[in-house]
């Protein structure tokens, strides 16, 4: 087994009584595909909201890398910086920006203000945005500006912003939404390839993308984990075919 | 390749430059300083003032058009620099007079009557004969010409601090700097403010020393002195606002929380904005009030800054030119309007003076521009260039 | 011949007969004792008269004592007697004295008026006062009540005690108890009374009995070589701790024990004085620009004995050093001056108690001015996220509405009813038709509509400003909200104030009532919450909006009523409404009515509690409170009533 990168234990937060995380337990190695499927209203988006920083926790501990960090200390800026990019589900690009400047505002750098004012622009940056452009197909869009992107392509170029920030975890957001099945297949190749260097969590509807995904899945439902392991197991679990199905 | 990149890939840096001066020199060759006249001292200093608007425009720009902050308090930063300023120019001024006065006795004045009679003159209109403690060093240009940038820069990191920690966004922000500047403002009504209540400091316009220096001379030096830290103040800014920094800020307005996953601090953007445009702003304020002659608390009430928010978006927000344009056309064509220069229209039934009416113009023009054409007088310039760039292409 | 005969005895035995009663009253005979003093009395010496007219008190005395003041009595010179006179043709007819019965006529020639001056009218009055207790008109005793209050002396002790018992009227009874022991408190003849009475005086609140008080512990400062034993003294001063040096050293100045110190400015005036070939006790006058220079000169002066020598620190000091500094009471009696201290102080506790009570009930008012003013802002931006600018303007429209309404129906109760209704009609079609034409074009960028409803703002005042002119306008309340609701000296509260936060109540329970309780609330908060689920389920979300935006305004509408009656009516009234009704929003919390309800009552409790411990100064007050929003939003960024989790979003 590879080390446990990122680790949740317990946790749990409720909004105004309604409790949307209890008591959920979730670790996840380096490298490693995982996909968390569940109903709507699971709490998937909170799992990724506490792992991000965005939402505290009311209890429960969240344990990053070999130094065991507490993720609950820190900002959501320091969480990005420690290594864990997001992707949400809307694309969420800068749409007055042009795809290069896109990227290179992810790429990983120096990120206080005072480095960044002086920044000036580097063979080896321009390099890497070049590289990350093929790898998620906006080689000729650079100069564009991202507001006039297809959604499969804005959906591309975040991806290509997580990639910049070259972090070791991935938290991506139903990626699939609203894609054209080729662009879903490209989707699904971007993922996989991501994944044989870092941790990758896709958080996902369609069962068929999961398929495709061919990893290691997590069935959540009313905040906590109902079942884990190969879609084909979990698909066969009386739990999950009742939450499906039951309702 | 780095600093050519920046002027070559804002080529309208160089047009303003152009531009400014060719205006700073044919207005200085009109002037009554040299000897035509054909522009009168009075109007050096309305355009010398303008062109500090035009500054503190430029700011505001930049933390509303570019960094997607609405302040509504940047008026009290501009206020603060006039202020710091001011206290100096009084001080020296009343203390020559003082001095002239005091010789004509028998014995010559000490240095502490020489004080305390500039205290009376200062702040016997509030009551009080002895200078409060932030006078301490009203008799240092240095030291006051320090606080010009110490004070308001200070006072916006720590109301920049206290408001982006707590993530307070949007209207709330708002609404927070509108506190800001109303509580100043009320403040210094106050008699006991120690900065005259709302006397405010006057005779700014009188420089020390420079007594006969007239004041033709005087009011082109500072429209030189406006120009320059236009120009210097429009190049700070273009800087900021292009290259990553700039693509930080701009994502900042858009989207605040993809920066944040992305790794950024945005509170320290944030604060880095607000405070250097709160210098910008109090520099631009330091420059216009001894034009003005006169500060007081009315000068930094909320409308003030709403104000400012009204020409940036009339001139079109997110550049930079756009900021002056409106700061330039909305404050000349109102003080036309408000001074009588516009002819009454008279409908028979009614005459419409514009000295009441500008206003009502005003705000609907502005709701209209908000409607309409939210890139302002600036949207237009984008319209030409995408035309020529198009034609270009064919 | 017979008929004559007969005249004549009747004439002869009836004039006898008048001038007999005349002569032979009490009064007229008492007063003919000190006839001198009674024609032209002095301030001193007519004492005496009223001495003897008080110890016999003769029939008609009351009267006199008040003719007498007034000018009304008249000597008769023929008979040397007093008479009452009234101008009747060309002479003037006479009136008893005693029975102010008509006894005759005299010419002009044979009449004296009595003019006594105001010193002796003075002392007539006081005279009066005991007469004037026992009057039967009720509103001759409450005017007398006054007069002792005016000028209590211990003569008025007794009188006052006689009248109590015959006083027909409960509370005048009451009254006349409670200066009785006023009286006294101050006056009474043995230290046991006077104890008493002060210990009475502990359970009041009223400005009188503070007043007594105080007037019992007058003290004086004083300074002596040594602490005298025989005074009363209320507190030896410490120098440098209860008094400064200056005005130590200023005391025995006045005191005569020691010489005036010398100012700058006396010592420069002397300098200047004895300017000798430019020069000043051997030193060039151009050198006289520093103060140690000047001391220099001077003590040159002073050895030549030219000028008094210079007081300096250490002369001052040590003045101050061999003797003690004190307060005194007036009231020599330490067993009485330590009761009215203790009196006092129970006396001021349970002032600043109700002072505490009269302060929250201020703050109530005020916070029921500051919901009105930002309720329906709260709505608006609640409901659709839009913030409304121009709502200090919709305040300012329904006070004009109010204003135009007094001017066509003159009857102010009336004109009332029908301008709370306008005045929601007319801000609730302005609020309609901004929504229509600006802010529905604006959804989902706020800074913007913002910006606009500023615009409309400005146009709005300006409006105002060109219609109405700038000068303020009355808007004047019905007489029934005119005066107060007294509950003590201390406690008390405008009617209007009342009225106003019966009109809050009143909306807030309307407004609640419309959220919760009616379809239109009912889709109001769908739309809240989710709008496109809203539109799904066959809610239009455009007539919502504008709907909730005329609510919104036209609660301002009659805001503006509720504030024109107590405030002024310009077109700037708005603008000194909206940045604390913005506040009253952001710190209760948005989307809330009992959001706004905490924010206003906080603002309000807070405006008024700052004025309190300061207040000489409300702009502090304005400035203390706003630093104060900014600090509490850091700790509460979504208000009091906050919603919570992601429904509260971005």
């Amino acid at each position: 087994m590879m080390n446990t990168l990122l680790e949740l234990s317990g946790v749990s937060v409720s909004f105004d009584g309604f409790k949307a995380i209890n008591n959920l337990s979730f670790q996840i190695g380096e490298p490693e595909l995982r996909a968390i499927i569940g109903p709507n209203g699971a709490g998937k988006t909170t799992f990724m909201d506490i792992i991000t920083g965005k939402t505290r926790p009311d209890e429960g501990r969240v344990i990053w890398g070999e130094k065991s960090v507490s993720l609950l200390k820190l900002s959501e800026s320091q969480i990005a910086r420690a290594g864990i990019g997001r992707k949400f589900q809307k694309p969420t690009v800068f749409e007055a920006q042009t795809v290069r400047e896109n990227l290179a505002m992810a790429l990983k750098n120096e990120r206080s203000p005072f480095s960044v004012l002086f920044y000036r622009k580097t063979k080896e940056g321009a390099e890497k945005i070049e590289a990350l452009a093929e790898e998620i197909g906006l080689t000729d869009e650079l100069t564009r500006v991202a507001g006039e992107l297809s959604h499969g392509q804005k959906q591309w170029l975040e991806i290509g912003m997580l990639l910049a920030q070259d972090p070791r975890l991935l938290l991506v957001d139903e990626p699939a939404a609203g894609m054209t099945p080729a662009e879903r297949e490209h989707t699904t190749d971007l993922l996989r390839r991501a994944a044989e260097t870092r941790a990758v969590v896709v958080v996902e509807h369609d069962m068929e993308f999961v398929r495709r995904l061919d990893c290691r899945v997590t069935v959540l439902h009313e905040g906590s984990v109902l079942a884990e392991g190969s879609l084909e197991h979990v698909t066969a679990n009386q739990d999950v075919i009742d939450v499906y199905l039951g309702r | 390749m780095k600093r050519k990149s920046f002027v070559a890939e804002n080529p309208s840096i160089l047009w303003f430059l152009a531009a400014l001066a060719l205006f700073t020199i044919f207005v200085t060759a009109m002037s009554e300083a040299a000897g035509i006249g054909v522009v009168s001292t009075s109007f050096i200093k309305t355009l010398g003032k303008t062109l500090c608007l035009c500054l503190i425009a430029v700011a505001m720009d930049i933390v509303w058009g570019y960094c997607g902050i609405l302040s509504l308090g940047h008026f009290a930063f501009f206020g603060l620099g006039g202020y710091a300023i001011g206290m100096w120019l009084m001080y020296a001024r009343t203390e020559i007079i003082v001095t002239e006065s005091l010789s004509a006795a028998a014995i010559p004045p000490t240095p502490e009557e020489i004080h305390d009679a500039v205290a009376t003159q200062i702040f016997g209109v509030v009551g009080t004969n002895e200078f409060p403690l932030i006078w301490a060093f009203a008799d240092s240009l240095f030291m006051q010409l320090a606080f010009v940038i110490l004070v308001p820069g200070l006072l916006a990191l720590v109301f920049g601090w206290l408001a982006f920690r707590s993530r307070v966004t949007g209207v709330y922000l708002s609404i927070l700097t509108q506190a800001m500047t109303l509580a100043l403002s009320l403040y210094l009504f106050q008699n006991d403010s120690g900065l005259r209540g709302n006397n405010g400091l006057s005779g700014l316009q009188n420089i020390p020393y420079l007594g006969d220096v007239p004041q033709s001379m005087i009011s082109i030096a500072f429209f030189w002195a406006s120009a320059l830290a236009l120009a210097l103040g429009y190049v700070l800014c273009a800087y900021v606002v292009s290259g990553k920094m700039g693509s930080v800020i701009r994502g900042i307005r858009d989207n605040e929380s993809r920066v944040r996953f992305l790794g950024y601090h945005v509170e320290s953007y944030k604060l880095f904005v607000f405070t250097l445009t709160a210098v910008i702003a109090a520099i631009a304020g330091a420059l216009y009030y001894p034009q003005a002659g006169i500060i007081n608390p009315a000068e930094i009430a909320p409308i003030a800054s709403i104000y400012l928010a009204v020409w940036v978006a009339i001139g079109g927000r997110g550049r930079l030119y756009g900021a002056v344009i409106g700061a330039a056309f909305v404050s000349l064509l109102s003080s036309w309007f408000t001074g009588g220069g516009a002819p009454s229209i008279p409908l028979g039934f009614y005459t419409i003076q514009w000295t009441d009416w500008w206003l009502v113009l005003l705000g609907l023009s502005f709701v209209a521009v908000t409607l309409l054409a939210p890139q302002g007088i600036g949207g237009l310039f984008d319209l030409i260039g995408k035309k020529s760039k198009s034609e270009g292409a064919k | 011949m017979l008929r004559a005969t007969l005249l004549v005895i009747a004439f002869c035995l009836a004039l006898p007969a008048q001038m007999a009663t005349a002569q032979d009253s009490p009064l007229q005979t008492l007063l003919q004792s000190q006839a001198g003093e009674v024609a032209k009395p002095g301030r001193r010496s007519v004492g005496v008269v009223i001495d003897a007219l008080v110890a016999e008190t003769p029939e008609g005395t009351a009267l006199f004592l008040e003719r007498w003041q007034n000018k009304g009595v008249f000597l008769n010179e023929t008979d040397g007697l007093f008479y009452y006179a009234q101008k009747s043709g060309d002479g003037y007819e006479l009136f008893d004295i005693a029975t102010d019965t008509p006894v005759g006529t005299a010419t002009k020639d044979e009449l004296t008026e009595i003019r006594p001056n105001g010193g002796v009218r003075r002392v007539i009055g006081g005279a009066l006062v005991q007469f004037q207790l026992s009057d039967p008109d009720k509103e001759r005793r409450t005017a007398a009540l006054d007069a002792i209050l005016r000028s209590p002396d211990a003569s008025q002790i007794e009188p006052l005690r006689a009248s109590i018992e015959g006083e027909p009227d409960n509370a005048l009874r009451a009254r006349k108890e409670r200066l009785a022991n006023l009286l006294t408190a101050r006056f009474g003849a043995s230290t046991d009374d006077r104890i008493t009475a002060i210990n009475a005086l502990s359970g009041t609140i009223d400005v009188d009995s503070r007043a007594a008080l105080n007037q019992i512990l007058t003290k004086s400062a004083s300074v002596a070589p040594e602490l005298p034993q025989d005074a009363n003294i209320a507190r030896v001063l410490t120098v440098g701790e209860d008094i400064s040096q200056q005005d130590a050293y200023a005391q025995l100045v006045d005191a005569g024990l020691a010489p005036e110190r010398q100012t700058a400015d006396t010592i420069k005036a002397r300098l200047s004085d004895n300017i000798v070939d430019g020069r000043v006790g051997g030193i060039p006058v151009g050198q006289l620009s520093s103060e140690e220079n000047r001391e220099r000169a001077y003590a040159a002066l002073a050895q030549a004995g030219t000028v008094p020598p210079l007081v300096t620190d250490e002369t001052v000091q040590a003045a101050i050093a061999t003797h003690a500094f004190f307060e005194t009471y007036a009231e020599s009696d330490a067993v009485i001056t330590t009761a009215a201290e203790t009196a006092l102080s129970e006396v001021e506790a349970r002032v600043a108690r109700n002072q505490i009570f009269d302060v929250s009930l201020d703050a109530i008012s005020l916070a029921s001015i500051y919901f009105l003013a930002a309720i329906g802002l709260a709505i608006t931006f609640g409901v659709m996220g839009v913030i409304n600018m121009a709502h200090g303007e919709f305040i300012m429209m329904g006070a004009y509405t109010g204003y135009v309404v007094q001017q066509i129906i003159p009857d102010y109760t009336l004109s009332l009813v029908v301008a709370l209704p306008l005045a929601f009609a007319v801000t609730f079609a302005a609020g309609v038709a901004m929504e229509r034409l600006v802010i529905r074009w604006l959804y989902h960028r706020p800074l913007e509509t913002l910006l606009a409803t500023f615009g409309i703002s400005i146009a709005l005042q300006q409006l105002a400003k060109n219609i109405f002119g700038t000068q303020a306008r009355p808007l004047t309340s019905p007489g029934w909200l005119d005066g107060a609701w007294v509950i003590n000296d201390v406690v008390q509260i405008a009617n209007i104030r009342i009225a106003i936060f019966v009109l809050a109540l009143i909306f807030l329970g309307l407004i609640l009532f419309v959220l919760n309780k009616t379809r239109l609330g009912l889709e109001v908060r769908a739309v809240t919450q989710n709008p496109g689920m809203a539109a799904s389920m066959g809610i239009n979300p455009d007539r919502i909006n504008m709907l909730t935006f005329g609510l919104g305004s036209g609660i301002a509408g009659i805001a503006g009523v509720a504030i024109g009656l107590y405030a002024k009516v310009t077109s700037e009234m708005g603008a000194d409404y909206i940045v604390q009704s913005f506040m009253t929003v952001v710190v209760g919390g948005v989307g809330n009515v009992w959001g706004t309800l905490a924010g206003a009552t906080l603002i309000g409790g807070l405006q008024k509690g700052i004025e309190w411990f300061n207040p000489s100064n409300t702009l502090a007050a304005q400035t203390y409170m706003i630093l104060f929003i900014i600090l509490f939003i850091q700790f509460r960024p979504r208000g009091i009533v906050a919603l919570k989790g992601r429904a509260a979003g971005d």
